[in-house]
C-alpha cells in the first residue's frame, strides 16, 4: 500500500469545507492543543459562536481579516494507515489558478455537494477542474445531511445529478458518501443515522484507496536531472546521471536510448548513497550510469528504444493562464519549463476558451484572462519530449513564465502534436 | 516486488529532487544550517542527492553567539565529515562592531538580529538560492508557503502575491539581488523527521535526549542557565531531567520534562504529544497570531 496520500480540497467559506477539513484533523486527534487554544482565542476575538475551525487553515492575516482562503495551505495529518498531504484550496471561481496549483499534485479530490442544494455550479467546476488535471479519483462528499433528515432518497438524487454531469467528463473513479461535517456523521466514525448506507467512511476511503497503479509503471521515462562526475580518486571514471523517474520501471542491463541524441546503450548501474538498486520506479530520485559514454546533459531524456516520447516543437495544450498582467494571446512569447528542459515558445493559436462552468467552448476567443482556461497551440524554440498528460502526468505538464517579471504565468497540459 | 514507496523514502526522493534542481538552475546556492534535527536532516538529503560527489555548495551558519556549546561542536565535527566549506554570520560580531545593538533588559534575545545579518550574508556572498529547513507543519503562514519562495532585493517575502507552483516544475529564475529561498523538507512534518532520524540513523546533539540540566521557570518555559542566563529576581534555578524538542538561541529555546533517552522513546513521545513544537518551546514565535508571518516578509528563515 502507498503510504502517502495527496489530495485536494476546494471550497468558500459556506460549503463546510474547512469544517470538514477541521473534523478530519479533530477527530484523528491532529490538531494539537495549542493550536486549537489559539483559534478558541481567535473565534472569541471575532465574536464568532464555538471555535471557528476556518481558523486552522487560513494562515496569512489576510485571509483571517477577511474570512476566506485565498492561497493554497498544505495541511498533514496521519493514521496507522497512512500519511495525509491535504493542499486545500479556495473554491472561488476567482481563485482558479490557485486551484489548479493544489490539484497538480493531487492523487484525490474530494468535492463537497450541499445535500439540500444539490449539484451547483461551483461544484461542477470543481470536479472538472479535477478531471483536466487528471486526479484519478474523486470523492463526492454530499454534506450537511443533518439538514435533510439523513434521508436516502435525497441522497441518491444527488448523486444521480452528479453521475449525470460527470458523465460529460474523464473521471476514472467516482465515490459518493453521505456526511455531517458539523456532527461528524461518516467523516471518520462510522455515523448511525445513516443506516442505509453500506460505503466507507471518508477517512476508511482516503486510508483505503487504491492509488498505487494510478502511476504510470509501463513508459520508462528519465528526464536527466544533474550529471554527477566525482573525478575523485575513488570514483575516477564515475559518471552517473542524477534525476527523478517520471515513468515505467528501469533496471540494470535494460536497452535505453537518449534523447535528442538517439544513441542507444544500456543501464549499468542504477545507484543512490545507499548503495545500487535492483529497480527503479517513479517517484524516485537515483542515479543512473550506462554501459556506453555518450554525452548527455541536464534536459535530455532516458527511454526505451521502442517506447519513446514524441519529439515536437509544435504543441497542442490546456492551458491556465494565471496572471491579471497581461492577457494570453497569439504572437507572445514566454520562458517553458518541461520536466528538467528550458526553453521558449511562442504562442501561435488560441483555438478555444473553455467556460469552466458550462464547459462551453468559445471559438471565438482568440485570448485567455486570469483563471481561463483554452485549448491553445504553442512553438517551442526547440524539441521537447512529451507525453499526453492523461499518460503522463510529468511528462505531460509544462509551466509557463514571463521573461520579463519571471513570474510563473501559465500551466500547461499536453494533449499531442499540434498540426 | 511491489512498486510501492514508504512514506520516508518518498518524502526523501522529493527532497533530493529539490536539491538536484537548484544545483542545476542557480549560480550560487547556499544551505542554513543551524545544527537543529531538521537543518541536520537537510545535510544528509543534500549527501544523498549528490553521491558520490560532495555537496556542490557551502554551508551558511548564522551564529546568535548564544548557541549550546554541544551544537557548535556538533556543527564543525559533522561539516569535516562531510567536506563541506561552512560561511559563518556572525552576530556578535556585528554588535562588537556597533552595526547592531542588542535589544535591551534581562537576557535578551538575538532572534530579531539573525535577520538582519542573514540579509548582509546573502549580499556579501551573492546567495541566489537558500536552502532551509522550514516545514509547513510547523506554522501556518509556513502552510502557504511556496517550495521555492521568491525574496526580493530587500529579502521580503510577500505572501500574497507568490508565484504558483505546479506539479514538481519550480521555477528559479531571478534578478540579481533577488533570491529563492528554498524549502526541500516542506511536506515533512515533525514526526516524519525523527522517523527518519531513526530509520538513517542520523546523529544529532546529544541534547535532544534526556539529560539533567539547571534550568529556571520563564514564562511558563524550561531556560537553560548559565553564563547568558542572568536570574531575574525572584527566579531559582533547579535541576530537571529534559530534552529539548527545538533548538535554537539558549536564550529562548525551552526545554520538555522528559525521560526520552533513545530515538524511539523521542518518537514515542512526539506521536503522543498534543502540544505543537514552537508552542511548546519557542518564545520567539509565540509574540503573536502573525508572528512568523511577520518576520518572515521582513526576510526571516
Amino acid at each position: 500500500m502507498a503510504e502517502i496520500l495527496r489530495f485536494a480540497t476546494a471550497g468558500s467559506v459556506d460549503d463546510g469545507k474547512s469544517t470538514l477539513i477541521g473534523r478530519l484533523l479533530y477527530d484523528t486527534k491532529t490538531i494539537f492543543q495549542d493550536q486549537m487554544d489559539a483559534v478558541e482565542k481567535a473565534s472569541e476575538n471575532l465574536g464568532t459562536e464555538g471555535p471557528n475551525l476556518a481558523l486552522l487553515t487560513d494562515g496569512l492575516r489576510a485571509e483571517r481579516e477577511q474570512g476566506i482562503t485565498i492561497d493554497v495551505a498544505y495541511r498533514y495529518f496521519a493514521t496507522p494507515k497512512r500519511k495525509f498531504i491535504i493542499a486545500d484550496t479556495p473554491g472561488h471561481i476567482q481563485y482558479t489558478r490557485n486551484m489548479v496549483t493544489g490539484a497538480s499534485t493531487a492523487d484525490l479530490a474530494i468535492v463537497l455537494l450541499d445535500a439540500r442544494h444539490g449539484v451547483v455550479e461551483q461544484s461542477k467546476r470543481h470536479a472538472f477542474l479535477a478531471s483536466l488535471l487528471r486526479i484519478p479519483h474523486l470523492v463526492l462528499a454530499v454534506n450537511k445531511m443533518d439538514l435533510v433528515d439523513f434521508s436516502e432518497e435525497q441522497f441518491n438524487k444527488v448523486a444521480d445529478e452528479f453521475r449525470d454531469f460527470a458523465s460529460r467528463l474523464d473521471i476514472p473513479d467516482l465515490t459518493f458518501i453521505p456526511v455531517s461535517a458539523l456532527l461528524g456523521d461518516n467523516v471518520v466514525d462510522r455515523s448511525e443515522n445513516t443506516p442505509w448506507y453500506d460505503g466507507p467512511t471518508l477517512l476508511t476511503h482516503l486510508e483505503q484507496v487504491h492509488i498505487a497503479s494510478d502511476r504510470n509503471m509501463i513508459d520508462v521515462r528519465f528526464p536527466v536531472q544533474y550529471v554527477l562526475r566525482p573525478q575523485s580518486e575513488e570514483y575516477h571514471d564515475f559518471r552517473g546521471f542524477a534525476g527523478t523517474v517520471a515513468g515505467g520501471v528501469m533496471k540494470p542491463g535494460d536497452e535505453v536510448m537518449v534523447l535528442p541524441s538517439g544513441f542507444t546503450t544500456r543501464i549499468a548501474s542504477i545507484e543512490t548513497m545507499d548503495g545500487p538498486v535492483e529497480e527503479a520506479f517513479a517517484p524516485m530520485s537515483v542515479t543512473v550510469t550506462l554501459e556506453d559514454e555518450i554525452d548527455i546533459s541536464r534536459g535530455d531524456m532516458l527511454c526505451r528504444p521502442n517506447n519513446s516520447p514524441t519529439v515536437t516543437q509544435d504543441i497542442d495544450a490546456m492551458v491556465c493562464w494565471m496572471t491579471a498582467d497581461e492577457k494570453f494571446a497569439p504572437g507572445m512569447k514566454l520562458a517553458i519549463k518541461h520536466t528538467t528542459r528550458n526553453a521558449r515558445v511562442m504562442v501561435k493559436d488560441v483555438q478555444y476558451r473553455l467556460d469552466i462552468n458550462s464547459l462551453h467552448r468559445d471559438e471565438s476567443s482568440d485570448l485567455l484572462e486570469l483563471n481561463e482556461i483554452g485549448r491553445v497551440t504553442l512553438r517551442c524554440t526547440q524539441p521537447l519530449f512529451v507525453d499526453e498528460y492523461r499518460r503522463n502526468r510529468t511528462t505531460g505538464s509544462f509551466i509557463l513564465i514571463d521573461e520579463h517579471t519571471n513570474t510563473t504565468v501559465g500551466a500547461g497540459m499536453i494533449l499531442g502534436v499540434a498540426e | 516486488m511491489s512498486y510501492e514507496l514508504s512514506h520516508l523514502r518518498e518524502l526523501e526522493a522529493e527532497s533530493i529532487h529539490i536539491f538536484r534542481e537548484v544545483a542545476s538552475e542557480f549560480e550560487r546556492p547556499a544551505l542554513m544550517f543551524s545544527g537543529g534535527k531538521d537543518s541536520i536532516v537537510m545535510l544528509r538529503l543534500a549527501e544523498k542527492a549528490f553521491h558520490p560527489c560532495k555537496i556542490p555548495f557551502p554551508v551558511l551558519h548564522v551564529d546568535t553567539g548564544h548557541n549550546f556549546p554541544e551544537v557548535i561542536e556538533f556543527r564543525d565535527r559533522r561539516l569535516a565529515e562531510v567536506g563541506a566549506r561552512l560561511i559563518v554570520g556572525s552576530v556578535q560580531e556585528r554588535i562588537d562592531s556597533g552595526q547592531l545593538k542588542e535589544e535591551p533588559g534581562l537576557n535578551p534575545s538575538r532572534n530579531q538580529l539573525q535577520t538582519p545579518v542573514l540579509l548582509e550574508s546573502i549580499e556579501e556572498n551573492e546567495f541566489d538560492a537558500l536552502f532551509g529547513g522550514a516545514r509547513r507543519d510547523e506554522e501556518k503562514a509556513r502552510a502557504k508557503e511556496r517550495v521555492y519562495s521568491f525574496r526580493d532585493d530587500f529579502g521580503q517575502w510577500d505572501p500574497k502575491n507568490q508565484r504558483p507552483e505546479l506539479w514538481s516544475l519550480y521555477n528559479g529564475r531571478t534578478r540579481k539581488g533577488e533570491h529563492i529561498r528554498v524549502f526541500p523538507i516542506s511536506n515533512w512534518t515533525e514526526l516524519d523527521i525523527w522517523q527518519y532520524i531513526e530509520a538513517e540513523k542520523v546523529e544529532i546533539p546529544q541534547i535532544y535526549y534526556s539529560h539533567q540540566r539547571e534550568i529556571v521557570e520563564r514564562d511558563g518555559m524550561l531556560i537553560a542557565t548559565g553564563p547568558l542566563n542572568t536570574l531575574a529576581e525572584g527566579e531559582t534555578a533547579y535541576t530537571e531531567t529534559v530534552r529539548y524538542r527545538t533548538i535554537g538561541c539558549m536564550t529562548v529555546t525551552g526545554a520538555v520534562e522528559s525521560d526520552a533517552d533513545t530515538i524511539e522513546k523521542v518518537i514515542a513521545e512526539v506521536a503522543g504529544t498534543r502540544i505543537t513544537e514552537r508552542g511548546a518551546t519557542r518564545a520567539d514565535d509565540r509574540v503573536s497570531e502573525a508572528a512568523m508571518e511577520d518576520r518572515k516578509k521582513e526576510g526571516y528563515f
